[in-house]
């Protein structure tokens, strides 16, 4: 299905910590934003896409937007993992004819129930958490941290490395109008005099707190040149679950440090015409700072222990290496489980990013690092 | 059904929803063991438990009693916000053990200075990875007794 389809159409709400409006409502305006964008009548859309932890169902996306007939709905889990994986399972489903038209979304209120790590947690804890959270390993940040901790042992960074990836998306939020921190400089002093949360990671290695939605539009490659905009053709995406898997508290299984971005993208790789050389830009998911290095050696962008190094000097800021997180991504723009990474690999091939890469052809997004995940490969024709 | 956020979050220490898989390891420890599931097969151990061996398939388990020794494979020292019970021993460490007699098997604990000592009882920055550490049982709830680690 190699560039067999294309997103054509981008929207979100503003990003901030309180908004007023419910999750359906927001979820509502983001889609009619981007099938705005696309130039598409809402009620041609026939496939509806989302995340297990979406709190608004198809049917009553489907009944406020007057969809004339969905042919194909579809939820894929894990969190943050989900992101890219719901957008290609979308793709897949416009390129099989299941579909012509299909959105993807996430809306999030961090005040809603589902956003809080504790909310409803009471004396029993089951499933996979009945091995950590007793001994008060209770957030995500406490379960990457301990990851963290792992790899700076065994690769030999230090938690400059982790203020590069946090300063480089800063950076860029300041660049974006958008982002919650736009107006917020850091610097490497703020970052370390921040108070701890999970040591080693500080408040600045965690992403932000965001109500806010965003969608896409997926057509074929066909009808997408009559839309708007430029599209932005899927060129590859893939999904992984890798061999003796634990969601966030991956610590079971022989190779830790190994993530599920590994088998992801070698997945994505073998369906591209282009490798991690080709890629102008990154959007690395960053609910936590050291997920960005755990995704740059996962996507080949570096070898093992490498993603420290990869970071100095400006690796991963606008004109580095590979600029990652150019709209300032989850830790400065916004935390919307990484939809707005999405949004934001479409911007870069369109050429409408507020930290433009010059001429950016191809454009990688990769979701939830940790958790069963996915990544997708966006391309300018 | 109570709203969780209008009922404030739960003050008290999480304890394990015992479910089939588990039961074996959480009835032992409440003995004072720790025991590990093992294929009655091809005798690889596992952890977490789960009812299929994904070596060689086999439904069949064993459950071996370890001698208690391990190593810490990494540590973190958590601060607020945290649950109330936690936040008020923070900061303290949670470690990831590998255990001595295979290390292919991992589990989450703390050290702690004894087994009935909270988790502020040692000072969490003296905690390293490769550090050894023996078992030791905290008593949560009647049926529960949580395995710990205390400096060897």
């Amino acid at each position: 299905m190699r560039d067999a389809t294309a997103i054509v159409g981008i929207g979100n709400t503003e990003y901030a910590k309180a908004l007023d409006r419910p999750e359906k409502v927001l979820a509502l305006e983001a889609i009619l934003a981007a099938l705005d964008d696309a130039g598409i009548d809402p009620a041609d859309v026939d496939g509806l896409a989302s995340y297990t932890m979406e709190g608004t169902e198809e049917i009553e996306i489907a009944r406020n937007l007057g969809c004339r007939a969905v042919t194909w709905f579809g939820q894929v889990g894990y969190g943050g993992g989900a992101g890219c994986g719901v957008v290609g399972n979308a793709a897949m489903a416009v390129a099989s004819g299941q579909c012509d038209v299909a959105v993807a979304w996430r809306s999030r209120k961090r005040g809603a129930a589902a956003s809080r790590p504790w909310a409803g947690v009471r004396d029993r804890v089951g499933g996979n958490q009945q091995w950590s959270r007793p001994w008060g390993l209770l957030r995500p940040v406490d379960e990457i941290a301990m990851l963290t901790r792992r790899y700076l042992h065994e690769y030999g960074g230090s938690r400059e490395h982790l203020c590069n990836v946090a300063m480089a998306a800063r950076g860029h939020a300041n660049r974006n109008p958008a982002a919650t921190m736009h107006a917020k400089p850091m610097t490497r002093d703020d970052y370390f005099a921040a108070r701890w949360i999970s040591e080693p990671l500080c408040l600045f290695d965690n992403c932000l707190e965001t109500d806010g939605a965003g969608a896409v539009v997926i057509v074929r490659a066909d009808r997408a040149r009559d839309c708007r905009t430029r599209p932005a053709y899927v060129h590859s995406w893939a999904q992984s679950i890798p061999l003796d898997h634990q969601t966030m508290t991956n610590f079971f299984t022989d190779d830790p440090l190994r993530g599920p971005a590994w088998d992801c993208a070698a997945k994505l790789w073998a369906g591209a015409d282009v490798g991690p050389d080709d890629v102008d830009v990154a959007q690395l998911y960053d609910a936590f700072s050291p997920l960005v290095l755990l995704s740059l050696e996962g996507y080949g962008f570096c070898g093992r222990g490498e993603a420290p190094g990869f970071t100095e000097d400006g690796g991963i800021a606008l004109g580095g290496r590979l600029p990652v997180n150019t709209s300032g991504g989850g830790m400065s723009e916004a935390y919307v489980h990484g939809f707005n990474l999405i949004i934001e690999a479409v911007r870069q091939v369109r050429g409408t990013s507020t930290a433009q890469v010059p001429d950016a052809e191809v454009s990688l997004v990769t979701s939830g690092e940790g958790v069963p995940t996915s990544a997708l490969l966006l391309v300018r024709r | 059904m109570t709203d969780a956020a209008e009922a404030g979050p739960f003050d008290g220490m999480l304890k394990p929803a015992i479910d089939d898989d588990s039961r074996p390891f959480w009835e032992a420890c409440d003995r004072g063991e720790l025991r590990i599931q093992r294929c009655a097969a091809c005798g690889v151990r596992r952890m977490p438990p789960r009812p299929l061996c994904p070596h060689c398939r086999s439904f069949e388990t064993a459950w071996d009693v370890m001698s208690g020794r391990a190593t810490v494979w990494s540590v973190l020292v958590a601060h607020p916000p945290l649950l109330p019970a936690y936040g008020d021993q923070a900061p303290y460490n949670v470690v990831v053990v590998a255990l001595d007699d295979d290390p292919s098997i991992r589990l989450v604990g703390n050290v702690v200075a004894a087994g009935d000592a909270p988790l502020d009882s040692i000072d969490p920055h003296t905690v390293e990875i490769g550090d050894a550490v023996t078992v030791a049982f905290r008593r949560l709830a009647d049926d529960v007794a949580l395995p710990v680690w205390v400096p060897a």
